[in-house]
């Protein structure tokens, strides 16, 4: 490892987020504060049982309300094309909706679902009318109760089950534990809360929405309105936040499209901070098991890992939560079971890290279990089981320096003053404890194309119809572009968000770095291949080259034996031209049969038990990451501190409660769903290996967003026994549990 | 949003008046829990009276004691050098609410009037006697876990959210009231209400009346605690909290106010205990045979145990770091 490096001042000398100024300045424009012409505020009338049918919807009082347009419910709704049952007989390749269809008739499937768009001139009208709408239902008993049905075989949907040689081969072990880990549902709850605003014009659809997929939204409103995607435009210039739920277009989408289609006037659709609950998704509860076993001097020899989550009655959510075990760790012997549970909800989604973040919290404790009863130390354990290749398909990683995340973090943490009894270090009254947990995440490439726009004022402009939720997707393709180009990072802007730039990913799994990376770098290899292409044509002293005879450097082109050189500025000036423009594609990642692709990464925490209270204080976290080539070193790091904190949240404090009696959430706000404050997040340190990965793509990049989260909880649940000798197995940790 | 009429007044007798003319109006200064109730549709009042021009902002103090005007923000209450001197147990607890944003803007008086943080009371979709008397409760059979293990009735098992108050029982403190008769004093432990057949009423400030200022007596408590237990360490409401105020004098304790927070429908004073701990050396044994009276006569509900385990320990951890 002679080219790591750790210290951030050794990166960048100036690495602020590109976005970060209009951010904190307010001039950002989030998609609620679009103004068209004529803008209508619409709030949704949301349904107060969980399961049954609305018998009569009375609207007489609201419709007379001061303001308000319209009232759209399933009555007047105007027919959506694409929430009608697709006929595959006809055609083949259709694709049928699954989602919420909105509006389209009387059925209740959750209590929250939107029922009614109360459209008025004003927000605040919107809001007093939707209050004087009355629904009568036909009530219907409602199923929503995860713990009481979780084995309950007459709902379970099981998945393939996995099996790698002997099933049950953990319980003849020499030492070995089984053991069940149960977590709540968890909301994303980001900061800036959903919102649509829907222009049609003549035939032309413009949609500014919070998402983290403008094509993906795109899409599927033309495909649900049966409009060319070409009379589709979706603007997503800024997202505050978002977590895995803007990965999908969910119900409010849909039904501002639909009035402001109906009504033939722009209109805009906000969640409130409760709506979040219930139509947005959630990372859905889950039940664990694992059986895990190994020989005294700790080799692993089974591991069975079995989960059940749950999804809503409507639509199938599944998330691999068990198949983390099928390859972190060198073992003969895996069986991993997943079934989904439909209860009368909300459909789930992807929540940051998802499938893995749960997993992990079990496997991760699970293992930690086994090294006390093993009297082995848990990092220890963990490299003596390092799966030096991928255990199931037996192909080597692209990259893997888990290793080095080990050393790195345990060094940074002080490992070596963790107790080897639980429960018997003390530090100013308190109970000390350490504690640390692997996590991962599936690494790799999707296609993307990016334009690239070269000016004879020195400057390049790049665009790709992507966006950036928070991560600091546009800062890293700047300063890529800038890399590329040999242009100062102020000469290069990134513009993503609008769907009338090339098309890029949805935001999720980490992808963007490597995906519109590579389609950056595309991009700039055709802009200098034409510059040189130009310099051939126009000017005499290059006339005899061929382009490989000349190189790139830093905006200058150089002939061989530096016998002529122009910058690129003088060269579109001769040529007559005021820019460069070239759009290029990058192809997914196709050498999926040749290698494993995985980021890694480890987390330590140190923490404080109060003995009598059983308040946990966090003292200290260190974050480990094998996420390839940093790219922006200011971003990563935050990226890696807003997944510890999410991680933190994970661990101890949220919980998003029903009471089953109504099947309606009673904590769907931020007084009760406590995300962790200022004061729960202790000094962090974050390390990166830095190890380019040049095999999944030239970003050397191999992502971050979920490798940041995945494996924070069972760290700080591992801590906690370090400090306590108290397990839990049941998240959040809350103070009553230590008691 | 519901239209509702907005005055502003300048006197306490303006405001008393204009009050006992409209039962449907309510008085508004800092407005952090009163808008929030309004924007849930818990309670819709007809006209606002806005009070924060009112002369309420002092904190003065004599040979009595302290008096804090009604409308002194909680964090101006919270740095206020007299309070700091001669209250610090106050000072501890009003530090131990809410944010620093919102203890910008909560007032004394808002803070004494704040109504219960119950899910059941805010989500009007739900049963709840607080909220629509004879509508049930939903917290009894439902998600209970912050609820009531003292002085709750088969109508209501809500707690009192406030830290401040726990300190203000603790501390003998008197609410001074305005009211068309004029002024009117009333001990804080008689102030709030336990919820019995009429959970609506949360105190006994009758209809007109206004808090004005709050009053708390020289003491000779020298050693003094607030402790919370909550789930994050910062904007939580207590899950357990308790106000120790003691004096000692050669290892021994002359006299003793203890009150515990997120308990009771009111702040709880723990009187059997305050008796128990006069005249006692200050050791382990006596804090956890302190702790077991105070926990006698406890009820609990399906989610709420833990509070009588959590309950004793913090009375002990009060006692041992007011005493340390």
């Amino acid at each position: 490892m002679d080219n790591h490096s750790l210290l951030s001042e050794t990166f960048f000398a100036d690495d602020d987020r590109v976005d970060g100024l209009a951010k904190v300045t307010g001039k950002a424009t989030f998609s609620a504060e679009f103004k068209p012409a004529g803008l209508t505020h619409a709030v949704f009338v949301c349904s107060t049982i969980a399961k049954g049918a609305i018998r009569h919807l009375n609207i007489y009082e609201a419709k007379n309300a001061p303001g308000v347009i319209d009232i759209i419910y399933h009555l007047n709704c105007p027919d959506v094309p694409g929430f009608k049952p697709v006929d595959r007989t006809t055609n083949p390749n259709a694709r049928s909706f699954t989602g919420l269809k909105v509006f389209y008739n009387n059925m209740v499937v959750s209590n929250g679902q939107p029922i009614a768009l109360v459209v008025a001139d004003t927000y605040e009208r919107a809001v007093y009318a939707a209050s004087l709408v009355k629904v009568e239902y036909i009530k219907e008993n409602a199923e929503t109760d995860f713990e009481k049905n979780k084995f309950n075989d007459k709902l379970l949907k099981p998945r393939p089950d996995y099996v790698r040689n002997q099933k049950d081969a953990w319980a003849t072990a020499e030492v070995k534990l089984e053991e069940e880990y149960t977590m709540p549902i968890e909301t994303h709850n980001p900061m800036e809360m959903h919102a649509t605003i829907a222009v049609w014009e003549g035939g032309k659809l413009t949609v500014y929405d919070k998402s983290q997929g403008p094509k993906n939204v795109q899409g599927e409103l033309s495909r649900l309105f049966a409009i060319d995607e070409k009379n589709v435009q979706v603007i997503t210039e800024y997202v505050g936040g978002a977590f895995g739920s803007g990965l999908r277009s969910w119900p409010h989408v849909h039904a501002a499209v639909i009035a402001a289609k109906k009504l033939n006037r722009p209109v805009k659709v906000t969640l409130n901070r409760e709506q979040m609950f219930t139509m947005v998704g959630y990372r859905p509860q889950c039940w664990q098991k694992i059986g895990i076993g190994a020989s005294k001097d700790g080799k692993l020899n089974g591991i069975a890992h079995h989960a059940v989550s749950n999804t809503s009655a409507y639509e199938d959510f599944t998330e691999g939560i068990s198949s983390v075990s099928q390859y972190l760790y060198d073992c003969p012997n895996v069986f991993t079971t997943y079934k989904i549970l439909p209860l009368d909800v909300n459909t789930p989604t992807w929540m940051r890290g998802p499938g893995p973040a749960s997993g992990c919290f079990a496997l991760e404790s699970a293992l930690d279990e086994l090294s006390y009863k093993l009297n082995i130390d848990p990092i220890e354990l963990r490299l003596i089981n390092n799966a030096e290749v991928h255990p199931q398909s037996k192909l080597p990683w692209t990259t893997k320096f888990l290793k080095e995340c080990y050393a790195l973090g345990k060094e940074k943490i002080g490992w070596h003053k963790r107790p080897t009894t639980p429960g018997t270090l003390k530090e100013d009254g308190m109970l000390v404890g350490y504690g640390m947990a692997v996590g991962v995440f599936g690494a790799g490439r999707s296609a993307a194309t990016a334009k690239g726009i070269l000016k004879n004022d020195g400057s390049l402009l790049l665009q790709s119809a992507v966006s950036d939720m928070g991560p600091g997707t546009s800062t890293a393709m700047v300063k890529i572009g800038s890399e590329q180009m040999g242009l100062e990072e102020n000469k290069v802007r990134f513009e993503l968000g609008d769907t009338d730039f090339p098309t890029g990913p949805t935001q999720g799994g980490s992808g963007s770095a490597t995906a519109v990376g590579s389609a950056v770098i595309a991009v700039c290899d055709a802009i200098k291949l034409s510059l040189k292409e130009m310099a051939i044509e126009t000017v005499a002293a290059f006339k005899n080259f061929k382009p490989d005879d000349i190189k790139y450097e830093n905006g200058k082109l150089v002939a061989a034996n530096n016998s002529a050189s122009i910058h690129f500025i003088d060269l579109l000036k001769e040529a007559g031209k005021p820019e460069l423009q070239v759009s290029k594609s990058s192809s997914g990642f196709a050498q999926r049969d040749k290698y494993a692709t995985n980021s890694f990464s480890v987390h330590f925490v140190k923490l404080h038990v109060h003995p009598v209270t059983g308040v946990i204080k966090l003292k200290h976290m260190v974050s480990a990451a094998d996420a390839g080539k940093i790219i922006s070193e200011k971003t990563a790091r935050s990226q890696m501190v807003g997944g510890a904190v999410g991680g933190i949240g994970m661990a101890m404090t949220e919980e998003t409660i029903i009471d089953h009696r109504y099947g309606r959430y009673i904590n769907s706000n931020f007084v009760d769903y406590h995300v962790p404050v200022h004061a729960d997040v202790p000094p962090m340190d974050i390390v990166f290996p830095n190890q380019p990965d040049y095999i999944i793509s030239p970003t050397g990049a191999k992502g971050i967003g979920e490798i940041a989260l995945v494996g924070v909880a069972p760290a700080i649940l591992n801590a906690v026994y370090n400090a306590t000798g108290k397990r839990v197995r049941d998240l959040p940790v809350t103070p009553d549990k230590l008691l | 949003m519901i239209n509702f009429e907005y005055i502003r007044t300048s006197s306490a007798k303006a405001a008393v008046d204009a009050k006992t003319k409209n039962k449907a109006a309510q008085f508004i200064a800092g407005g952090t829990n009163l808008v929030d109730l309004m924007k849930k549709g818990v309670t819709a009042p007809q006209r606002l009276i806005d009070i924060n021009a009112l002369p309420l902002k002092e904190i003065t103090t004599d040979a009595k004691g302290v008096s804090i005007g009604a409308l002194v923000p909680n964090s101006v209450a919270a740095e206020n050098k007299l309070v700091i001197e001669k209250h610090p147990l106050l000072s501890m607890a009003l530090n131990a609410g809410a944010s620093a944003q919102l203890r910008n803007m909560a007032t004394v008086g808002g803070n004494i009037m704040q109504r219960t943080r119950c899910p059941y009371f805010y989500d009007i979709t739900m049963p709840c006697n607080k909220r629509q008397p004879q509508s049930g409760c939903g917290a009894m059979e439902g998600y209970n876990r912050m609820h009531a293990i003292f002085g709750a009735s088969d109508k209501c098992i809500a707690v009192h959210p406030s830290d401040m108050c726990v300190a203000l029982a603790a501390l003998n403190a008197t609410v001074i009231v305005n009211t068309t008769k004029g002024e009117k004093k009333i001990p804080f432990a008689d102030f709030h209400r336990l919820p019995g057949d009429t959970p609506e009423l949360d105190n006994n400030l009758a209809a007109g009346e206004l808090i004005t200022s709050v009053h708390i007596p020289a003491n000779r408590f020298n050693k003094n605690y607030y402790l919370k237990v909550r789930d994050r360490l910062s904007y939580a409401f207590a899950l357990v909290s308790v106000a120790v105020a003691l004096e000692v004098k050669d290892g021994i304790i002359k006299s003793a106010s203890i009150a515990m927070g997120g308990v009771a429908h009111k702040p709880w004073r723990l009187t059997e205990v305050e008796k128990y701990l006069i005249g006692k050396s200050i050791t382990a044994n006596v804090f956890k045979e302190a702790a077991e009276i105070a926990l006698t006569g406890a009820k609990t509900y399906q989610h709420n145990a833990y509070k009588i385990k959590l309950g004793k320990s913090a009375i002990v951890e009060a006692l041992t770091k007011a005493t340390v």
